[in-house]
C-alpha cells in the first residue's frame, strides 16, 4: 500500500486528511482510487499537477509505476525558464 | 516616399554600391539591402553594440550611422574579419574560451575587440572591460569574453591586423 | 536504461572542452537568427500598441491605414478566433494568451498589441499604424501589488474569482489565485524558538534582457499550409500554441528554428508568430515581424515584482524550527505569475519540519510576466537567505556553520513535498569554506556575503535521432534550440557512446517535421533530458553495430561488446573467431561502410519523457565595496560554486554559472521597470534599463561540484537556472557586512542604498 501525501489545498475534498494509504500499481489507478474515496478529487489531480514518487518529480504522469512502499506527493506543476 | 540615394563605398576591402533612403541606418542597409546579416541589431538606439562596425577604422554603432554617410568610406564588418580559410585570432580565441553562448552579441564584440587591439595591442583587463562597455552580453557575464580578448592580444604579440 | 550514473566510468569526451560545432558560424556572422531571414516578396509587419495602461476599446477603424499605398493587410482581434475563457491546458490559458497577442475588448497595459499591419516596408507599416483610429475609454489602472489587492482596486478582469479560497468568492478580484503549502504545526513549533525574526521584502519588475528582439517570418500557402521561421526557446511550442490560438491542425504548421539570441525564459511563449501567420494568410505573401527593443520591454514577459514576508523562528543553536512565509507576486495583465515555484523554492534548501507558506498570484496593468531563469526563485531566496543571515548575526554564530546546520541533504523532506535523493548542498557549502576567497582579507568599506540557491530542474519530453554515415561519422538530430552551447554537449554524449571523435559527430537542431516532439529549451532540461535521448539513440546505434558485426562474424550477438568505437567479440564468439584467425575488433567505420550488405542504414532513435531531473544547488560568495557618499555598490570579487551532477562541457557549465551570476547582479543592483503616474513604462531601452556591462563586473570565479544525479546515465543535472538564485541575497548580505545595513528592497541601487545610509545616520 502506497502512502499518498496530499497538499492542504485539497482539504475541501479530503475532509482534512493529508495522508492516505492507497493500493495502486500506477498513477492512473492511484488517482482512480483517490477519486472513489474522495469524489471530485480525481479531476483536481489530473491537470496542472505534478507527482513525486519516492522523491522524484514527474510531470504528466499516468502510467508511472508505484511500488507497494512508495511515498507519493502531489505538487503544483512548475515550468522553468 | 523620398527617392533613394546612390552610395559608393568599400566594404571589407571590396568596392560596393547600394541605393538607400536618407533615413536608413548603415546596419539596416547592411542587413536588409546587402544581406550581410552578420552585423546584428539588439536595440537600434546605440545602446547594445551588436551592430558594431568599423568606419574608416573607427568603432561605430552601425545603427547610429546613416547609410549615406558611408559614401567614400571604408567599412569593416564581421564578414570581413576572417581571411580566407583562417579565422582572426580573436575569433579563434572566442571559440577556444567558449566566449559565446547564444552568440548574438559575438560579432559586435569581435569588431569592438579588433578595434581595441588595433588601438592598444596590450590592454589590461580593466582597459578591455572599459573598451567593451558599449557592448552588451546577457549570457556570459563577460568573464570568458574578457579572457578571450586578453589571450588573443597575447597570442598576436602586437600584430593586430 | 542503466541505473548507474557513471560515477565509476572512465570518460573520454565527457568533461572535455571541445570547440562548439556551431562556433565558426557564430564568430563569422554566418549564423542566422530570427531577424536574419528574408524571403522574396516578403511583407513587413508592425504592431499598433496601446497608449493606455488600462482602457476599454470602443471602436477600431482600420480603413485609412488599409488605403495607404503599400499596405496589404490590417488585422485586429476580430481576425483571430475568440477562445472560451476556460480554454486552458496545464498552466497555459489560451484565451488569455490570445488576448495578450491581440487585445480584445480591453487593453490591459501600456504596449498591449491592438492591431497589426503588413506592408511592403517597415516604414510604410509604421506610417499605417498612425492611420488606425482607435477609440478608447480610459479606465483607472493599478500597477502596485498592495493597491491591486485592496478591496476598491480597479479590476482588470470582471470574470476573475480568486482560485484556491473556500468558498469561491462571488466578487471579482485581482487576486487570481491563492496557494498554500504547509507541514507540521507552525504555531506550536514556535514555542521552541529562542529567536523570531520577521521581515518584509520588496522586489521590482525586471526583464530577461535577451539581446535579440523577438522575430519571425511566416509564409502561408493557398492550401493553408504554413511555415514559420522563428527564434524561440521551443519551436514545437510555437507550433502548438499558434495552432491552438488560430484553431488550426498542428500538421498545418511547420516551424523552422532560427538561432536564438538569448531567451532566459522570455522566449517560451508566442507574441508575433500567430499574427504573422494570419497576415501571411490574408496577403498570400511571406510576412516578417521583428520587435523593436522598446516593444520587447513594453510587451514581452518581464519577471514579476514581488512582496514577500518571512518569519523564521530558530533555537539558540541557530536551527530554524518554524517558518511562515507569504509571497505575493505580480502576474502582469493575465494570471500566472511564478508564485507557485517561488513558494515551493523558498524553504527548499532548509531542513525544516514546521512551516506555512502562502502564495498569491495578482494581476496588475503591466505586461504578462513570462518565465525568467528559475522563475520565482530569486526573490524568494532574497527573503529567506537574508533572514537566515540575520539570525546568524543575532545569535553570533558563524553564518556558514549556521547555514550548514540548516541545510537539506539526502533523505531530507523538501518543503515542497518529496524527499531529496542525492543532492549537493552540503558539498557546495564545504567547497565554499575551502575556497581561498572565503578567508581572503577585505578592504575598507568592503563586505562579504554568501547565499544558497535552489532550483528543481526539469525533465520533460525530448526526442533525438542518431544517424551513422557511410564512413562511420555521425549526425545527431534533436529539437531543442541551442541557447548556450548545447549542441556541443549533445555531440560529446554521442561521441562518448559511439566511441568516436567528438568532431566526427555533427549535431543538428531540426525543425518540427524532422524530429520527434521536443519540449521547450527551459527548466535547465536540455543537457539532462535531450542528452538522455541522445545517449539512448546512440546506444541503439551501438546495439545495431554489434549485431551487424555479429552477423558478419557469424557469431551470437550477445558475444559482441562495444569498445572504443569498435565491435569486439567475446566469449564463445571470440573463441570461434580465434580459431578462424579472425579475432580483430571491427571499427565503426567498417561497420558503417558495410551497412548496405548487413541490413541497410544504421540509425537510432529515442523519444522519452525524462524522469529524475536532479535538483540543483548553488552557493555564491561575493565581496562588495560600498561608496558611502553615493550609495554605489561595486562588486569586487565573485565566486560561484554549484553542483552540476556531471559537467558534460565544463566551459559551458561555467558560462551558465557566470551568466546567471551576472544577471542576478543586475537584478540586485540596478534593474527595474520604472512607471510614470499614467502607467507608462519610462525606461523601455538599454540606456535606462541598466543591465551590467563588462566594466561593472569582475572575473567570476567558478567551482563545479559534481554529486552525480543517480537518475541520469552520466549523472547530469541541469545547471542553467540555479545560478541566478543566490546573487541577490549574497549581495544583500555582503552590503550588510560592509555598512551594517540590511537592504530589503530591490534594486540596491545608489539612491536606495544612499537613502538607507542617510536614515541609518539619523538623517532625514
Ligand atoms: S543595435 Fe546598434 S547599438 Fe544596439
Ligand atoms: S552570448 Fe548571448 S548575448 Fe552574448
Amino acid at each position: 500500500m502506497a502512502t499518498v501525501i496530499l497538499p492542504a489545498r485539497f482539504n475541501e475534498w479530503t475532509g482534512g486528511a493529508d495522508q492516505v494509504v492507497v493500493d495502486a500499481r500506477d498513477v492512473r489507478q492511484l488517482i482512480r482510487a483517490l477519486d472513489e474515496r474522495f469524489p471530485g478529487l480525481g479531476e483536481r489531480l489530473r491537470d496542472g499537477v505534478a507527482i513525486a514518487i519516492d522523491g522524484e518529480i514527474i510531470n504528466d504522469p499516468l502510467f508511472e509505476p508505484i511500488e507497494p512502499d512508495s511515498e507519493v506527493h502531489f505538487l503544483p506543476a512548475i515550468s522553468g525558464g | 516616399m523620398a527617392r533613394k540615394t546612390h552610395v559608393q563605398t568599400t566594404i571589407n576591402g571590396e568596392q560596393t554600391e547600394f541605393l538607400c533612403h536618407p533615413h536608413q541606418s548603415l546596419s539596416e542597409v547592411l542587413r536588409d539591402e546587402l544581406h550581410m546579416t552578420g552585423t546584428k541589431e539588439g536595440c537600434t538606439t546605440g545602446d547594445c553594440g551588436a551592430c558594431s562596425v568599423l568606419l574608416d577604422g573607427r568603432l561605430v554603432c552601425g545603427c547610429l550611422v546613416l547609410a549615406i554617410e558611408a559614401e567614400d568610406t571604408e567599412i569593416t564588418t564581421i564578414e570581413g574579419m576572417a581571411s580566407g580559410e583562417k579565422l582572426h585570432p580573436l575569433q579563434q580565441k572566442f571559440l577556444e574560451h567558449a566566449a559565446l553562448q547564444c552568440g548574438i552579441c559575438t560579432p559586435g564584440f569581435l569588431i569592438a575587440a579588433k578595434a581595441l587591439l588595433e588601438h592598444n595591442p596590450d590592454p589590461t583587463e580593466h582597459e578591455v572591460r572599459y573598451w567593451l562597455s558599449g557592448n552588451l552580453c546577457r549570457c556570459t557575464g563577460y568573464d570568458k569574453i574578457v579572457a578571450a580578448v586578453l589571450d588573443a592580444a597575447q597570442s598576436m604579440g602586437g600584430d593586430t591586423r | 536504461m542503466s541505473e548507474s550514473n557513471g560515477s565509476d566510468r572512465k570518460f573520454k569526451w565527457v568533461g572535455t572542452r571541445p570547440i562548439r560545432h556551431d562556433g565558426v558560424d557564430k564568430v563569422t556572422g554566418r549564423a542566422n537568427y530570427g531577424a536574419d531571414f528574408d524571403l522574396p516578396g516578403m511583407l513587413h509587419a508592425c504592431m499598433l500598441r496601446s497608449p493606455h495602461a488600462h482602457a476599454r476599446i470602443l471602436r477600431i477603424d482600420t480603413s485609412k491605414a488599409l488605403a495607404l499605398e503599400g499596405v496589404k493587410a490590417v488585422i485586429t482581434s476580430d481576425d483571430i478566433p475568440e477562445l472560451a475563457l476556460t480554454d486552458a491546458s496545464g498552466p497555459t490559458n489560451f484565451s488569455d494568451l490570445s488576448r495578450n497577442v491581440l487585445a480584445r475588448d480591453k487593453v490591459l497595459y501600456h504596449g498591449h498589441a491592438v492591431a497589426a499591419v503588413a506592408a511592403t516596408s517597415t516604414r510604410i507599416a509604421q506610417e499605417a499604424l498612425a492611420l488606425i483610429e482607435v477609440e478608447y475609454e480610459p479606465l483607472p489602472h493599478v500597477l502596485d501589488l498592495r493597491a491591486a489587492m485592496a478591496p476598491d482596486a480597479p479590476i482588470l478582469h470582471d470574470h476573475m474569482r480568486t482560485k484556491g479560497v473556500d468558498p469561491t468568492p462571488d466578487k471579482a478580484s485581482n487576486i487570481a489565485a491563492k496557494m498554500e503549502l504547509s507541514r507540521g504545526d507552525v504555531d506550536q513549533a514556535r514555542a521552541y524558538a529562542d529567536i523570531i525574526i520577521e521581515r518584509e521584502f520588496e522586489t521590482a519588475t525586471v526583464h530577461q534582457g535577451d539581446i535579440e528582439p523577438h522575430a519571425c517570418v511566416a509564409q502561408t500557402n493557398e492550401d493553408g499550409q504554413t511555415t514559420v521561421w522563428a527564434s524561440s526557446q521551443g519551436h514545437f511550442m510555437i507550433r502548438a500554441y499558434s495552432a491552438r490560438l488560430l484553431q488550426l491542425d498542428i500538421s498545418q504548421i511547420k516551424v523552422i528554428p532560427m538561432e536564438i539570441g538569448g531567451g532566459f525564459g522570455g522566449k517560451t511563449t508566442v507574441y508575433l508568430e500567430p499574427i504573422a501567420i494570419v497576415l501571411s494568410r490574408k496577403t498570400g505573401r511571406p510576412v516578417k515581424a521583428v520587435m523593436t527593443r522598446d516593444e520587447v520591454f513594453r510587451a514581452t514577459g518581464p519577471a514579476p515584482a514581488t512582496l514577500i514576508n518571512v518569519k523564521f523562528g530558530a533555537n539558540r543553536d541557530g536551527k530554524v524550527v518554524a517558518a511562515k512565509c507569504k509571497l505575493v507576486y505580480e502576474a502582469g495583465a493575465f494570471p500566472g505569475s511564478p508564485v507557485t515555484a517561488g513558494a515551493m523554492c523558498i524553504l527548499a534548501p532548509f531542513d525544516l519540519d514546521h512551516f506555512l507558506i502562502e502564495g498569491y498570484d495578482v494581476v496588475v496593468n503591466k505586461p504578462k510576466t513570462a518565465a525568467y531563469r528559475a522563475p520565482g526563485a530569486p526573490p524568494a531566496a532574497f527573503a529567506a537567505e537574508t533572514v537566515i543571515d540575520e539570525i546568524a548575526h543575532e545569535l553570533e554564530i558563524d553564518p556558514l556553520d549556521l547555514r550548514r546546520n540548516n541545510a537539506v541533504s539526502k533523505g531530507s523532506q523538501a518543503a515542497y513535498g518529496p524527499k531529496f535523493s542525492d543532492i549537493g548542498l552540503l558539498e557546495t557549502l564545504d567547497a565554499l569554506r575551502a575556497h581561498p576567497h572565503y578567508s581572503a582579507p577585505l578592504g575598507e568599506n568592503q563586505g562579504r556575503g554568501f547565499a544558497v540557491g535552489f532550483w528543481f530542474n526539469a525533465g520533460m519530453q525530448s526526442s533525438a535521432e542518431v544517424k551513422l554515415n557511410e564512413d562511420g561519422t555521425a549526425i545527431v538530430i534533436e529539437g531543442c534550440p541551442d541557447i548556450g552551447g548545447s549542441r556541443a554537449s549533445m555531440a560529446i554524449m554521442a561521441a562518448e557512446e559511439l566511441g568516436i571523435d567528438v568532431y566526427k559527430v555533427r549535431p543538428v537542431v531540426a525543425d518540427t517535421e524532422t524530429v520527434g516532439i521536443n519540449d521547450t529549451t527551459g527548466g535547465s532540461r536540455v543537457t539532462f533530458a535531450t542528452g538522455m535521448a541522445v545517449i539512448e539513440a546512440s546506444q541503439e546505434v551501438v546495439k545495431q553495430c554489434c549485431q551487424r558485426a555479429a552477423s558478419v562474424w557469424d557469431i551470437d550477438p550477445t558475444d559482441v561488446i562495444w569498445q572504443d568505437g569498435c565491435a569486439v567479440a567475446t566469449g564463445d564468439g571470440a573463441k570461434k573467431l580465434e580459431k578462424e584467425d579472425k579475432l580483430v575488433p571491427m571499427p565503426i567505420a567498417e561497420i558503417a561502410a558495410g551497412a548496405a550488405r548487413t541490413g541497410g542504414p544504421i540509425t537510432g532513435k529515442a523519444s522519452l519523457n525524462a524522469r529524475g531531473a536532479g535538483p540543483a544547488f548553488a552557493v555564491h560568495l561575493v565581496d562588495v565595496e560600498v561608496d558611502r557618499d553615493t550609495g554605489k555598490v561595486e562588486i569586487v570579487r565573485y565566486t560561484t560554486i554549484q553542483d552540476a551532477g556531471r559537467a558534460i562541457h565544463p566551459a559551458y557549465v561555467e558560462g551558465q554559472m557566470q551568466g546567471g551570476a551576472a544577471q542576478g547582479i543586475g537584478w540586485a543592483l540596478n534593474e527595474e521597470y520604472v512607471y510614470d503616474a499614467d502607467g507608462v513604462l519610462a525606461n523601455p531601452g538599454f540606456l535606462d534599463y541598466r543591465m551590467p556591462v563588462a566594466l561593472d563586473l569582475p572575473m567570476i570565479d567558478t567551482v563545479i561540484v559534481e554529486v552525480p544525479n543517480p537518475r541520469h546515465p552520466y549523472g547530469v543535472r541541469g545547471v542553467g537556472e540555479v545560478p541566478i538564485v543566490p546573487p541577490i541575497p549574497a549581495i544583500a548580505n555582503a552590503i550588510h557586512d560592509a555598512i551594517g545595513i540590511r537592504m530589503r528592497k530591490l534594486p540596491m541601487s545608489p539612491p536606495n542604498v544612499l537613502a538607507e545610509l542617510v536614515r541609518a545616520s539619523g538623517g532625514a
